[in-house]
């Protein structure tokens, strides 16, 4: 394992401290590992949370700021954190219009934010409303599983239900709104390369040089299938044709496309996968009416990509222009 | 001999459970790294680690109040699916236990299922989905029925013990319906869960300290 470290055991912590010191505007209680925007909590506004496990940064430490989210919980790398930490988040952020959860589908993380919204009901009375991603294509959903994963559509739906917010909307309005995205989008990614959790010091799990895995989960869940590496034009129709099969994305006002790097895919890359995932979309008519490209939910070292679609319409396209000030995300201020 | 559950019985069989856990921490995290995330073992020897030093630390009096302050170790340092699980599982029977100061069997097994409806409150697991429910309803079932016939605590608790190993070693050939292991789908055949394995190990704690 080479990796720029000094004690596995305190990745997280450490990373913490240089969030602080490199993002002054954002305050950072070391003890609970909650990064929290500076002026929180917001009078009158509904407070954003979100959190999990380490290893998918920026998400969710990065999106935190004006516009986006009031606190984000890191637990250790690929672990959920506990109900203590956003139990405190959530008193912290409520500024007297209710605090919303953003939880990824994933059964420790729902867990821990069901009995952390239940604490600190308990001990403040502050109205908590959680909104559970779940747009993973690769897994089939159905009433024997967990449901799908929740993975790319969380960035964009924390922008936009943050702008939401920063409009002083009602918690049930932002809920609606979140709920909204979720609906409307969907993800597809594949791993060229395993990451390597530090604590565990190798690869998740091996592919081989000539090896892909589509379908795969930002913590190395299995995918799909396991197929033999193709080009990038191969690939982005093996993540676009699934997600294109989930949702209808014709019509409207087109789409948000959103191109994601996992960590350990250069730029330049991410840049010609998005090239072949544009022509898929004109080919098939479907408006592409803003873009993001770049790494922002990643998973370690992993190299790979995902590829989220979200379905548009004026109001959302409005929220997601509005002005945002984050580490990761910064527009329109 | 006792028959009853005091405070004291009550930290023992904790402690039991902790052992345990820390003796069977690699097995844990080996049958986890099959079909999970291979943390369990690490996990629930953090958690069970903590909870030794707050009982240590605290010297809690009343069976209720050593449940109590388990679940609440556990919720805290545990994380992952198993935190809430097993948090939720000892702050219900902490709640079923009341505050008197021991538990008959008949109480003890009313705490034990209350513990059991915590978890499926919170993972809403059914029978067979291949979780700790697979083991742990059965020895609830097992034990309750015992008692009920007049059996003594510790010859009831031999019975649920049977009746949880029973049902931690059916969860092999199941396929897994929650958690990260039902994402592999028939991948998950052929593994026996974790969860069920490291919830036989409270179940074989009480056989082994409760009832003299």
């Amino acid at each position: 394992m080479k990796k720029l470290i000094n004690d596995p055991a305190d990745v997280v912590s450490e990373a913490l401290r240089g969030i602080a010191l490199a993002h002054p505007d954002l305050r950072v209680d070391h003890e609970n590992k909650v990064i929290y925007r500076g002026d929180a909590p917001v009078r009158g506004k509904v407070g954003l949370i979100s959190g999990g496990g380490s290893g998918h940064e920026p998400l969710h430490g990065g999106f935190v700021g004006m516009g986006m989210l009031d606190a984000a919980c890191a637990g250790e790398v690929f672990t959920s954190p506990v109900p203590d930490q956003m139990a405190a988040a959530t008193k912290a952020v409520d500024g007297g219009a209710g605090v919303l959860h953003i939880v990824k589908n994933y059964t420790g993380d729902v867990m821990n934010f069901e009995m952390a919204a239940e604490l600190a009901e308990a001990e403040t009375g502050v109205q908590v409303t959680s909104v559970v991603t779940n747009d993973d294509v690769a897994v089939q959903d159905s009433l024997y599983t967990a449901g799908r994963r929740g993975v790319g559509v969380t960035v964009l739906l924390e922008k936009i239900a943050g702008a939401a917010a920063e409009e002083g909307r009602s918690l049930a309005d932002v809920a609606a709104v979140a709920r909204k995205v979720n609906d409307n989008g969907r993800s597809m990614g594949m791993a060229l390369t395993s990451g390597t959790v530090p604590a565990n010091g190798k690869p998740t799990f091996d592919l081989g040089d000539d090896e892909m895995e589509i379908g795969v989960g930002i913590h190395g869940e299995p995918g799909r299938r396991r197929v033999p590496l193709a080009t990038a034009r191969q690939i982005a129709a093996m993540l676009v044709e699934p997600i294109l099969s989930d949702l209808d994305f014709t019509g409207g006002d087109g789409v948000i496309a959103f191109v994601n790097g996992l960590g350990g895919t250069p730029l330049l890359e991410l840049y010609v996968m998005y090239a072949e995932v544009a022509t898929i979309l004109e080919k098939s008519g479907i408006g592409v009416a803003r873009t993001l490209v770049g790494p922002y939910i990643t998973s370690l070292d992993m190299a790979g990509c995902s590829v989220t679609l979200l379905k548009v319409d004026d109001e959302t396209l409005r929220l997601w222009d509005a002005p945002v000030r984050t580490p990761a995300l910064r527009w329109g201020v | 001999m006792t028959t009853t559950v005091d405070g004291g019985a009550a930290t023992a069989w904790i402690s039991e459970f902790a052992r345990l856990v820390a003796e069977n921490k690699d097995l844990l995290t080996h049958l986890d790294a099959a079909i999970g995330d291979a943390d369990h073992g690490t996990n629930m020897d953090r958690g069970m680690t903590a909870v030794t030093a707050a009982l240590a630390e605290n010297a809690p009096a009343s069976p209720a109040e050593v449940l109590k302050l388990t679940g609440m170790r556990l919720v805290s340092t545990v994380g992952g699916a198993s935190g809430p699980l097993y948090g939720t599982a000892f702050l219900r029977m902490a709640t079923a236990a009341g505050p008197g100061p021991s538990l008959d069997p008949g109480e003890f097994a009313k705490a034990l299922r209350a513990g059991l409806d915590g978890i499926v409150a919170r993972g809403r697991a059914e029978a067979g989905d291949k979780t700790m429910f697979d083991a742990l309803s059965p020895a609830a079932d097992a034990l309750d029925a015992a008692v009920a016939s007049g059996a003594s605590l510790r010859d009831a608790l031999a019975q649920a013990l049977r009746a949880a190993e029973a049902g931690r070693d059916s969860t092999i050939p199941m396929l897994a319906r929650k958690g990260r292991a039902s994402y592999l789908g028939e991948r998950s055949v052929g593994h026996q869960d974790p969860g069920a394995t490291s919830v036989t190990m409270l179940v074989a704690a009480a056989a082994a300290t409760l009832g003299g």
